[in-house]
Order: structure tokens, then C-alpha cells, then sequence
């Protein structure tokens, strides 16, 4: 067994704990899909082109509301955003790497392996980074867009799959992401805002009441961030 | 699959890779100025909430503000577990139990 191959491995064994606890998410996805209404085939056009847990989840909801295809497309660059920090983290590492490996790896960039490879990347340092980087990345990709399979399978052979509620799924896991960052006043005061805009806006078409929502959190964001700033200012002077 | 279908899917495979090979493929060309930083910190919780808050209020699209909208409470559950114990996926199953329960036998 070669060295570089050994490496892979490693990466993958490293990961393991998140392909599994991603597994779930996938098997509910391909049969959310299924459920929306939508061809079989859409969850798995999206697990394997777009591989974005959160932004996929999103889309079905917001296809199946009748989104504009621009709503979607902008919903999807909001959330992803978080990657361009990790984008960003990575790169002094990956800047060795020949160019078809570059654009290969950004596309197999999630939270998941981002947190695994920096995780290597403090411990063991940059050697043998990018075979690291491909055992855990493709194998966490193969999972994904497998386990999504397996979903839009069942969902097409279980009858009244629709009517089980998968959708809490998305908005369960949306919760439990949101609340532990509901410890200081600013993110409270950004998801009140956010909230109460979706409520009174969700009437509007193409689900722009979803923009307009996330627009009004992150503006109170952005003030109360300034009004801190001043108060801090006034406190040193 | 309709066109429609793979035009939001194609745009969708932009708006996400356009993000992740920013700086790997682009290199240090890119900056974000601090304010800019600063404002997408907000971003997370402001898109996640204006998603979840419609849905869990009124699933079906009729506004349901009461004990027994199983998608309200499960909500509930699911931000309380993980407020208190920082554990998501935990978080999800004890409000998956409680939403499965009241589905079924409410």
C-alpha cells in the first residue's frame, strides 16, 4: 500500500463520525424530495452538483412554495457564504496544490471536512495535506449522494411518504442550529427581526418575504454592531 | 425533470462553488473588507430563523398558534434541546419523538 494511499485513508477514517452523522440527513432529503412532489431524480441532480446539505434542503422548500429562480439561486449564495471563510482558511495550504486538484477540492468544501482537515492541518501540519484532503472529502461525498439515493428510492416506494411530515426534518435541524447562538442580545435581536419580517412578509410572491426577512435581521445586525462600536469608543475616550 | 428544474439546479452548482473556490482556485487576489465580515456574521441566524419561523407557525399555510401544531412545539423542543446542551443532532431526534408523538397520536 502506497503512502499517499494510506493517507487517504486516514482522511477517511478521520471523517467517519460525520459521514454517519450526515447519513440520516441524506436518506430524509432524497425522500423529502419525493414527497415535494418533485422527480427522484432532482435530489439526486442536487446532492451530486450542488453538495450543500442546508442549501438543498432549502430549495425543495422554496421550489415547492413557488420560488422565483432567482430567490433560490441568492438564497443559496447567502447560506453557503460560511464557505468562503473556510475558502479563505485553507488557503495558504492549498495554494501547492496543482490547479485541477484546486478546482476539484473547493467543489468538495462542506463544514464537515473543513472541520476535519483543519483539525489535521493543526495536529500533524501540512504534510501529505492533499491525499488527506481527497480520502475524506470523496468519501464523505460518496455517502452523501448514496444515502440520498436510498432516500429518493424509499420515498418512491412507501406510500403516503408525503403525509409523514419529513419537512419538520429541515426546520428541527434549522432550530437546533439557530438557538445555542441566542446567548447575546445581537443575535436575539437579529432573529426576532428576521422572524417577525418572515411572518408578516410570507404572504408576498416568489417567497421574497424570505430576503426581505434576512435583509431586516442582518441590517438591526449590522446597527447594533455600530452602536456597540460608539459605546466602546466613548468608554476608552 | 423540467428545464425549470435544471436551470435552478445550475444556478444553484454556481452560487456554491462560485463561494468555495474563492480563495482556493483564485488565491489571495480576494479581500472582504471588516464591515462586509462583520455583516455576513449576522447572516446564519437571520436566513435560518426567517425560514424556520413560517413554517413552524403555520405549516400548512393557516396560522396555527396553539399546543397542538406538532411543528410549533417540535420547533420549540428542538431550539430548547440545543440551546441548553449544544448537541444538534440530539437536539433533532428528542424533537423528532416529540413531533412523531404528537402527530400520531394527537
Amino acid at each position: 500500500m502506497s503512502e499517499r494511499f494510506s493517507v487517504a485513508l486516514a482522511g477517511l477514517r478521520d471523517t467517519i463520525p460525520l459521514t454517519v452523522g450526515t447519513t440520516p440527513f441524506a436518506v430524509i432529503f432524497g425522500t423529502l424530495v419525493v414527497s415535494a412532489g418533485l422527480p427522484p431524480e432532482m435530489a439526486l441532480a442536487l446532492s451530486t452538483i450542488v453538495f450543500a446539505g442546508s442549501a438543498q434542503f432549502i430549495s425543495i422548500s422554496l421550489i415547492s412554495g413557488g420560488a422565483a429562480l432567482p430567490v433560490i439561486w441568492l438564497t443559496t449564495f447567502v447560506i453557503n457564504l460560511r464557505h468562503a471563510l473556510y475558502s479563505a482558511t485553507v488557503q495558504p495550504v492549498t495554494k501547492a496544490w496543482p490547479l485541477p486538484w484546486r478546482v476539484l477540492g473547493a467543489f468538495w468544501l462542506t463544514d464537515e471536512c473543513f472541520a476535519v482537515f483543519e483539525r489535521r492541518l493543526q495536529t500533524v501540519g501540512e504534510r501529505d495535506a492533499l491525499p488527506y484532503y481527497l480520502g475524506s472529502t470523496i468519501s464523505f461525498y460518496l455517502n452523501w449522494v448514496g444515502w440520498t439515493a436510498v432516500g429518493a428510492y424509499l420515498g418512491n416506494r412507501i406510500p403516503g411518504v408525503a403525509t409523514l411530515g419529513l419537512d419538520f426534518a429541515m426546520i428541527a435541524t434549522f432550530a437546533a442550529m439557530i438557538a445555542p447562538q441566542l446567548k447575546a442580545l445581537t443575535p436575539v435581536a437579529v432573529a426576532a427581526t428576521a422572524g417577525s419580517v418572515a411572518w408578516i412578509a410570507q404572504g408576498l410572491p416568489y417567497k421574497l418575504g424570505l430576503m426581505l426577512a434576512a435583509l431586516a435581521g442582518v441590517a438591526v445586525g449590522v446597527v447594533l454592531d455600530c452602536f456597540r462600536r460608539r459605546l466602546a469608543a466613548k468608554e476608552a475616550a | 425533470m423540467t428545464d425549470t428544474l435544471w436551470l435552478a439546479i445550475l444556478g444553484m452548482f454556481v452560487a456554491t462553488y462560485m463561494v468555495r473556490a474563492s480563495f482556493i482556485v483564485f488565491g489571495q487576489k480576494l479581500r472582504f473588507p471588516p464591515a462586509v465580515v462583520q455583516a455576513l456574521s449576522h447572516v446564519p441566524v437571520a436566513v435560518l430563523t426567517a425560514i424556520v419561523v413560517p413554517e413552524a407557525i403555520a405549516p400548512g399555510g393557516q396560522p396555527d398558534l396553539s399546543w397542538t401544531n406538532p411543528y410549533l412545539v417540535g420547533t420549540l423542543v428542538a431550539g430548547l434541546v440545543a440551546w441548553k446542551t449544544r448537541r444538534i443532532l440530539m437536539a433533532v431526534l428528542v424533537s423528532f419523538i416529540v413531533f412523531g408523538a404528537m402527530r400520531w397520536l394527537g
